[in-house]
């Protein structure tokens, strides 16, 4: 009884801690979609609130039920992973289809290519965006250019690379990561970054299920955050698409991950302190990305903002800059703007000011609205 | 769980203190905890291994272990020595072996000359390691899986690989199986299960591991092989590739050509320990050591190894050879060691005079034989050579396809750029070199 009492005296400890304290405050606020309307037309049916850990377990559950070939492997999956993402799996698809692998990355990813090139379905994990610089080499020079170099003879087109990614209020240098950028620059890959639990399965699901290697960024702090009504059946959300999550006259802003919901937040401020319209894309896929939803946004506004919390220089908003800049010059009023990292490591303490904040966005907007 | 829950209940409500978990273990006598650490490092730590302690403090001393000794079946003058170590190849099989190894001779010779005189960009010869090849490939079953570095000639030739598949990839034209994609070398073929090879080095060696546990999944009694060389056993991706296979009970066969150099670097500056396959054993890896010049050990070695890694344990074989040849055609190996020590490997340590004395002895072939097969292999390799030659490479929009299953619009625009720009500048490129029409 008395242990009951203190664990519920704990409990309640721990939440004041966690709602007092400022470090843990998240830097965003949630702004939770509504399924794609293609998807509501497809009558997938039951809905189920899951956050964006549940919603990723939920896709890879689907992908395991659907193909006998697909394994999930990585550090510390077995037992549900670090974050959760893979509890369950192993219980109902077996430890030889759900596998811990040696605590080492560019032999995750290496594995996992040839499980792919033996014509096997590869779910890798990477247990932290930040690690997967010891893979980069078998990413970039092996799995982005195996189709290619082979005369299209071999390919890993059935590998999927799963990393969890972004700022998560207190990550310092190496838990706190956004890797797109470096990636980006290797033809033969496909990068995806989604902003929710909805986004997230369906992207998960292409990404399995393309015949391309894919590296899938699930952005850590919202393992849990977020929360929304996930439809429970199989669907898929494409690839190279972006979608405009909030409609705008006035400015174009284009962002992925969590920096969505910053941008979200921003377009609000916006509309209501400065009167100006904000329309927000995210763009889901990094690479190939889908440069004429932009284009076409910006030819309406004729403003834009580009976002990411990776640092700013060459971060993946120099590519969307220039190809902007280059599709829609005579419909620009304003200079494109970068709200970024700024270029130094990703530090501890210093991380509400590292951020590229929705007052940083607000005050970006303001400028741009005058200039 | 109960016992996390007064982890941190002691830790953050000071409700219990800490020390009173601990002190429950407080009846422990010395020798219940001997056992209970003993059997946990036995068989938690160490997999069954049994776990000792000394009072003795000494460190293991590698130059006191014996080194691994290095199999045979012949020697130097093709002579059995243990006649219970006989494979006894057939005639047909024997002969095979020794006529693809008189040709990966012969395109080795012609194809390094013709880079000398500038007609292929880059070469790599097999010299002092043919034995290596046939010796593998000839126990292997023809599915299982081949993933190599790059000096492994002699295994293609062997599935079926052809003189003219050779001579397209060099060259890079229409008739490559790799569509002119790679530099020279770099073949590959599907039909003959051979992953296509990659340039950097040791990164096929986790892969293959991969592969090997698909195989497994599918239950469908293949096996992977993986050739690398002593340099390469030197990358992170070995080290990962290693031990990925040995605790997740891979059916693979890792064969090591140490062939004493990495380009100019000699073993001495490679690693420190009983060369490669000293390492087999840390790893929980069965290992074997082999004479590579033995082509009869190697196919024992290797047939060995496939019977134990179908059940899926992987294995190690480290091959002893000597890389007669420069490293590639962009070395001059005269600049790191001595003509005498590479003419004694190229002469009475050669691998060809050591496997011809032993056909010899079974009276399976002559000298005469000798100089017709060599005139007759020159002879096709020459004819093809000359022919592939001719033959035009892909249109250069080819350079666009296969980057991704299907193509993408930023790449279809930078295609659709090229064709443009060829339109108006194309006579300042070696248009007339290339197809005139794109085939997809």
């Amino acid at each position: 009884m008395a242990l009951r009492q203190s664990l519920l005296v704990c409990t309640e400890l721990q939440k004041a801690v966690f709602q007092n304290c400022a470090r843990f405050l998240s830097h965003f606020k949630y702004y939770p979609s509504k399924s794609d309307p293609a998807l509501v037309n497809a009558n997938l049916g039951e809905v189920r609130n899951m956050n964006l850990c549940q919603a990723v377990n939920n896709a890879m559950d689907i992908a395991m039920d659907k193909d006998s070939t697909a394994c999930i492997l990585g550090e510390d999956v077995a037992f549900g992973g670090v974050f959760r993402c893979t509890v369950g799996l192993l219980d109902k698809y077996g430890k030889d289809r759900v596998f811990n692998t040696p605590l080492c990355e560019q032999g995750i990813a290496g594995f996992s290519i040839g499980l792919a090139t033996a014509g096997a379905t590869a779910i890798a994990e990477i247990q932290f965006g930040d690690y997967i610089f010891p893979a980069f080499d078998q990413i970039v020079n092996e799995a982005a250019k195996y189709r290619y170099r082979s005369g299209n003879m071999f390919n890993c087109g059935k590998l999927t690379i799963r990393a969890a990614s972004g700022a998560v209020g207190h990550g310092g240098l190496y838990h706190s990561q956004s890797p797109e950028g470096y990636f980006a620059h290797a033809s033969g890959l496909k990068i995806v970054y989604p902003r929710g639990p909805i986004q997230a399965k369906g992207l998960l699901l292409s990404c399995i299920r393309d015949d391309n290697p894919c590296i899938f960024l699930e952005p850590k702090i919202l393992y849990r955050l977020s929360a929304e009504e996930v439809p429970v059946a199989d669907y898929t959300v494409p690839l190279s698409k972006a979608e405009s999550v909030r409609k705008g006259k006035d400015l174009t802003m284009v962002g992925w991950g969590t920096q969505v919901h910053v941008l979200l937040e921003a377009a609000d401020l916006a509309q209501k302190e400065l009167g100006v319209e904000c329309e927000v894309i995210d763009l889901q896929t990094i690479l190939p990305w889908d440069a004429d939803t932009v284009a076409d946004s910006v030819c309406k506004t004729g403003r834009l903002i580009v976002s990411h919390e990776a640092p700013l220089t060459q971060g993946f908003g120099a590519e969307i800059v220039s190809t902007i800049q280059e599709r829609c010059f005579l419909n620009l009023e304003a200079p494109i703007t970068r709200i970024c990292g700024w270029d130094t490591p990703f530090p501890h303490v210093y991380e509400p000011f590292y951020l590229p904040t929705k007052w940083r966005i607000l005050e970006a907007i303001k400028k741009l609205s005058h200039f | 769980m109960l016992s996390l829950n007064v982890r941190q209940l002691s830790r953050i409500c000071s409700v219990i203190p800490w020390h009173a978990a601990a002190s429950s273990q407080a009846h422990y006598v010395t020798s219940e905890n001997d056992d209970f650490r003993l059997r946990q490092f036995t068989e938690k730590y160490l997999h069954g291994r049994k776990a000792v302690f000394t009072e003795k403090l000494e460190f293991s001393c590698p130059n006191e272990l014996p080194t691994i000794p290095i199999y045979r079946v012949t020697d130097t003058k093709g002579r059995i020595m243990d006649s219970t170590q006989d494979p006894h190849l057939d005639k047909e099989t024997s002969l095979r072996m020794y006529h693809l190894m008189v040709l990966m001779n012969n395109t080795d010779k012609i194809l390094y000359d013709s880079q000398r005189q500038g007609r292929i960009s880059f070469y790599m010869t097999n010299f002092g390691e043919e034995a290596c090849h046939l010796g593998c490939a000839a126990s292997l079953k023809e599915d299982d899986l081949i993933y190599a570095q790059y000096r492994e000639l002699g295994v293609l030739l062997w599935r079926g690989f052809t003189i003219e598949d050779i001579v397209s990839q060099c060259y890079g034209n229409s008739n490559d199986l790799g569509k002119g994609k790679q530099m020279p070398v770099h073949y590959g073929s599907a039909d003959l299960n051979f992953v296509t090879i990659s340039s950097p080095l040791a990164t096929q060696v986790p892969q293959a591991v991969g592969s090997a546990y698909a195989f497994k999944r599918a239950n469908n009694g293949r096996v992977v092989i993986c050739f690398l060389g002593d340099g390469s056993a030197s990358e992170g991706d070995t080290h990962a590739a290693f031990n990925a296979s040995s605790t997740l009970k891979c059916p693979i066969i890792f064969f090591v050509r140490n062939n004493g150099y990495a380009i100019s670097t000699p073993t001495s500056e490679q690693y420190g320990g009983d060369g490669v396959a000293g390492r087999g054993l840390a790893y929980g890896i069965r290992t074997v050591r082999v004479d590579g010049n033995d082509v009869l050990a190697c196919y024992n070695a290797v047939k060995e190894a496939r019977k134990i890694a179908s059940e899926n344990k992987p294995c190690l074989i480290e091959a002893m050879t000597y890389r007669v040849s420069h490293h590639s055609t962009s070395d001059d190996s005269t600049a790191y060691r001595s003509s005498e020590e590479v003419e004694t490997w190229n002469t009475v340590e050669n691998p060809l005079t050591r496997f011809r004395e032993y056909l010899k002895q079974n009276g399976w072939w002559n000298e005469a034989e000798e100089v017709t097969l060599a005139k007759e292999y020159r002879k096709r390799v020459m004819k093809t050579f000359l022919a592939g030659e001719k033959v035009k490479m892909l249109h250069p929009l080819e350079l666009f396809n296969d980057v991704y299953k299907e193509m993408p619009m930023h790449i279809r625009s930078q295609k659709e750029q090229l064709s443009q720009h060829l339109k108006e500048y194309g006579h300042n490129y070696p248009l007339d070199r290339y197809e005139k029409t794109p085939r997809n």
